[in-house]
């Protein structure tokens, strides 16, 4: 295929061929492959530019540490940014394109930026780009972000699908390399449930990089979840994973990604370790790669990454490197060792290799333009080398991949053989194996944190673009604390949290400031392990599921009386019933005329019900109303008003008692669930010793407000004998259980929040619908009327009645005028706080109702209120408008409104100030009651 | 997180509310006054670290108000009772 693949090895399937395009050019490639592999393969090393100076960078690593290698995956709205090669499994007809460079790779315009370089400093955002201040957002923030960045996100929205599970086990064991098998194995032997997962799709780890046999018995009872990354640890022995189903096939409508929540009794922590680059020289051209990655291309991919190769190393295990590289036919130019004689064992492979060993030497530079053409190594005796390669394999060593065991906050410790931070303290429940713990990595390493003398660039933080004297002048700068010193430099703040990066700068760091590295410190992770797509945290919670909707039992004959709704929380309720050729305010104002001449219906079944029963329902009504509950007949209903503890009215509503231990409780819809909560808590915590119960049927009964002169008439058609509703009978408040409609269990209450008369008719849930559909045909005659929560809104602003706006958690109930509902006789929440001084002051803002002094400009909720004539001022304001209506009874506008000294004030003319909307005009303050205040309507 | 219920056994946070400290106590017979009593138990709240006791809601669940006893400083969860049996 190409002439860097490999004739046999391998963990690829080459039978399987594959095709795919980078930056528009075909490319063939094998299932098993990566694209990175793939492109190795035919032969691509430059894949990207970098994130500030815009330098030529290849393939780095062969992991999901990696920093160089990112791209657009897919097209159009699949598109996504920033995707590393490595970590990106091939498949046919995979679409990738570089990022950061125009017009393209090999000629990136941009590069001028690595001229810039002295400008460009870390903190050059803070220096450079003060002053003036108004450029910033027109001219600094487009230009930078034009020049310095990663790729571009899709536009359009996410066609992907999501999911979500939760997992159970007994012990999860993360990373599925050797450590982690044999961890799953004995795990397995106990019995008990036993989850591993890998990021990767084939088990085996760094086994597979080094050509090794992975045994994967004894796992027969494992649940193995490959494509998985455990990428958070949080409180409770919770893990949070990433499932990816079908990131390595073609698009589809199969869902891509699945958030797993896994719940483990202990975990097993076998991530593995993350090699170290060597700072040196321009260590980011293509053609530098981890010496681990370049085994990993060898064995996993039959790839060879190039032709001839430089191997730089400071410790024993690298030497894995030297026959790896004989058996892809890569010839070894030098072998660069800074320890003083190397070691027996690299003595013995180099020589078994026959390359040229050079001990006590370090890397200086790599030399080429977009690729390496040479290595310069700076000899024991200070001379330099050039030694032409096209390949330089690089390992300063291993690093623990301890950051799950930093996610609560623990902190890793310094091994000073290993020169390596190793997990010290951990999570609860997690044990750490294999190289993750740190034990045996980097035999007989001498550290080397800064490889040879060149000036060249010296990258610590590849995708950032951080190099050592980065550091170094943080250090200058007085940043030399390792918080600072990421916040100044942004090392390890890209996308790969520095994986490959922060080891080398603490101890860059501790050399300037002559400190050890562990007193130096070390910052900790922060959960995702690796980058999480937003839409897999969403899952399937989007667009009209992020919510349930909750549908009223008549929603589908409000439908097909041509409903319009309105969300109200988590419910969908008729907002109004537009007739051909109607708009709303048509449609409400002869919803409104309708119920105030003849008859209406109104599902109200949102209103929270709460069923209250046994031998002291009475008293604990008393303990969390505001008014007197003893005195209430059975029968009967009354309005009700709810404090919080602090003195502001919390909620309002009526309860009506059917038994002689047994109530009925609404509240308003917005605070059903608030309600229970608080009424929960008032039982088990303030009065436990009450013998109460009770419990929410809001969901259990249908509830439907029949309204207007003629609600008695229609509803005696479907009341069933001999249960009277007559005036004497059934009075304004009375409430029964009866039947209906020939034997349908039924509540009926005689509640009026138009002001008409009116009642509240509540069935079995299920029988809500042909309850709506009975109503019309009893109220034909009189054309009853559907009306929706505006017409409902209208009729209660007529009436001053309060309701959410009015109750903002803000007002007393003096200042709603329902002062007389505070009993003295009794305690009850907010009953003592609520007589503070400022709470009963009468210059607090008070309801009052407001007209306009044209009858003819509308009014705004929200709108301030002034005197006539004084400036518009925060210490001139004495109130605002809380609802605003047309008022069709009354023909003109009409508004509730909090005033200062409110009842005083009735008569006057006051200011109506909306500088937001150009709203200016005056009004007369009247009482919030426009219509029926004796309330005869109401006792029709 | 997880908060192991008395009555449903553990269970994620998302089932829970918060609500506040335990410790404090509603004044008994603490009268119509807006006393220092009352404003304290309003509204004054120490700020405390290690093991407190917490009020926590089982909204999605059995609606039982819990006492948590957590560790502010770790969130390690220490006990848990229903807060009827603590009253």
């Amino acid at each position: 295929m190409s002439a860097h693949r490999l004739a046999s090895g391998g963990l690829i399937e080459r039978g399987r061929k594959l095709s795919f395009s980078f930056d528009g050019q075909s490319y063939q490639g094998y299932a098993g492959d990566t694209l990175a592999s793939a492109l190795l393969a035919n032969g691509v090393k430059l894949v990207g530019r970098s994130f500030k100076y815009h330098r030529p960078r290849g393939i780095l690593s062969a992991g999901s540490e990696e920093p160089n290698a990112l791209v657009e995956l897919r097209t159009g709205a699949h598109r996504e940014p920033n995707t590393r090669a490595t970590v990106a499994e091939l498949f046919d007809g995979l679409v990738a394109t570089s990022q950061n460079r125009f017009p393209s790779l090999k000629h990136d315009l941009l590069s001028i930026n690595a001229h810039l370089a002295p400008f460009l400093a870390a903190g050059f955002y803070y220096k450079t780009f003060m002053w003036p201040a108004s450029f910033w957002e027109k001219l600094y923030e487009p230009l930078i972000r034009r020049a310095a960045g990663l790729g571009r996100a899709a536009t359009q929205p996410d066609p992907d699908v999501y999911e979500k599970s939760t997992e159970f086990c007994d012990v999860l064991i993360i990373g599925g390399g050797e450590a982690g098998l044999a961890a799953a194995r004995e795990a397995a032997r106990t019995g008990g449930r036993v989850i591993l997962c890998d990021e990767a799709a084939m088990l085996g780890g760094q086994a597979l990089s080094d050509g090794k046999p992975v045994d994967l018995s004894g796992l027969e009872t494992v649940k193995i979840l490959t494509r998985t990354t455990v990428f958070g640890v949080y409180d409770g022995s919770t893990y949070g994973a990433l499932q990816r189903l079908t990131d390595h096939l073609p698009a589809s409508a199969a869902p891509r990604q699945r958030l797993m929540k896994i719940i483990a009794g202990r975990s097993v922590l076998a991530s593995g370790a993350t090699e170290r680059p060597l700072v040196f020289g321009n260590n980011d051209l293509p053609g530098v790669m981890l010496a681990g990655a370049v085994r990993a291309y060898i064995h996993r991919y039959a790839v060879a990454p190039g032709r001839a190769a430089v191997l730089a190393l400071n410790h024993d295990e690298a030497a894995l490197t030297i026959p790896a590289l004989k058996l892809a036919g890569i010839s070894i130019a030098a072998i660069i060792d800074n320890r003083a004689n190397s070691s027996p064992h690299v003595r013995a492979l180099a020589a078994q290799a026959n390359a040229p060993l050079f001990c006590g030497a370090q890397l200086n530079r790599a030399i080429g333009k977009l690729e390496v053409t040479a290595a310069e190594v700076l000899t024991v005796s200070g001379t330099l080398l050039r030694i032409p390669c096209d390949l330089i394999a690089m390992s300063g060593g291993w690093n623990p991949a301890l950051h799950l065991t930093s996610h609560l906050n623990d902190k890793p410790s310094w091994d000073e053989t290993a020169a390596t931070f190793i997990p010290a303290e951990l999570p609860p429940g997690m044990s750490v194996a294999g190289a993750a713990s740190g034990r045996g990595l980097n035999p007989n390493i001498l550290p080397l944190w800064r490889s040879g003398t060149a000036k060249a660039k010296a990258f610590v933080d590849y995708q950032n673009d951080v190099a050592d004297t980065d550091i170094t002048l943080a250090k200058q700068e007085g940043f030399v604390s390792v918080e600072h010193l990421k916040r100044y430099t942004t090392l390890g703040m890209a996308t790969d949290q520095g994986k490959t990066a922060n080891v080398n700068a603490l101890a860059l760091m501790a050399a300037a400031t002559g400190k050890s590295i562990p007193a130096t410190g070390t910052t900790r992770f922060r959960p995702p392990y690796t980058p999480v797509a937003l839409g897999a945290l969403a899952g399937p919670h989007r667009g009209k599921h992020f919510k349930p909707a909750r549908l009223t039992p008549t929603h589908d004959w409000a439908t097909s009386q041509g409903a319009t709704f309105i969300e109200t929380g988590l419910w969908l309720r008729a907002q109004y019933f537009a007739r051909a050729g109607e708009d709303w305010l048509a449609a409400v104002s002869r919803e409104v005329n309708a119920v105030r001449t003849g008859v209406g219906i109104c599902d109200v079944t949102t209103l929270g019900k709460i069923d209250i029963q046994g031998p002291d329902a009475a008293k604990f009504l008393e303990c969390v109303y505001t008014n007197a509950w003893s005195t209430l007949a059975i029968g009967r209903a009354r309005y009700g008003l709810m404090l919080r503890e602090d003195g502001m009215v919390m909620d309002d509503g009526t309860c009506a008692r059917l038994g002689e231990h047994h109530y009925v409780m609404t509240t308003t819809t917005a605070n059903a669930a608030k309600v229970m909560q608080h009424l929960e808590f008032c039982h088990q915590i303030l009065w436990p010793e009450l013998d109460v119960a009770f419990i929410s049927v809001t969901d259990q009964w249908a509830q439907v407000a029949v309204a207007g002169p003629k609600s008695r008439a229609v509803l005696e058609k479907i009341v069933d004998a001999p249960f009277d509703i007559s005036n004497a009978a059934f009075p304004y408040m009375a409430a029964g259980e009866l039947s209906i409609c020939g034997g349908t269990p039924a509540r009926l209450f005689r509640l009026s929040f138009s002001g008409e008369l009116a009642y509240e008719v509540a069935v079995p849930a299920r029988y809500g619908n042909a309850l709506a559909h009975a109503l019309m045909a009893a109220g034909a005659q009189w054309d009853i009327t559907p009306y929706g929560t505006e017409a409902l809104g209208v009729m209660r602003i007529e009436k001053g009645h309060p309701a959410g706006p009015e109750l903002n958690g803000q007002t007393t109930a003096q200042d709603l005028g329902m002062g007389k509902l505070l009993s003295k006789k009794k305690d009850f929440i907010g009953r003592a706080l609520a007589a503070r001084p400022a709470l009963t002051d009468p210059s607090r803002p008070t309801l009052v109702g407001l007209k306009p002094i044209d009858r003819a400009t509308p009014f705004r909720a929200g709108s301030h209120l002034l005197p006539p004539g004084a400036q518009a001022s925060a210490s001139n304001d004495q109130g605002w408008i809380t609802s605003a209506a047309l008022s069709p009874t009354l023909g003109h506008p009409i508004a509730l409104a909090m005033l200062a000294n409110g009842p005083a004030r009735h008569g006057e003319t006051i200011r109506v100030y909306d500088p937001v909307r150009n709203g200016d005009t005056l009004a007369e303050v009247v009482a919030p009651v426009f219509l029926d205040p004796q309330g005869s309507r109401l006792h029709a | 997180m997880r908060i192991a219920c008395p009555h449903c056994g553990p269970r994620g946070l998302e089932e829970f509310l918060y609500h506040g400290d335990a410790t404090v106590r509603r004044p008994r017979d603490g009268g119509a006054a807006p006393t220092k009593e009352w404003t304290d138990y309003v509204y004054f709240r120490d700020n405390a670290n290690g093991p407190h006791d917490e009020l926590w809601y089982h909204s999605a669940g059995c609606h039982a108000w819990l006492v948590v006893r957590r560790d502010l400083a770790t969130h390690e969860i220490l006990h848990v009772k229903s807060a009827r049996d603590a009253a």
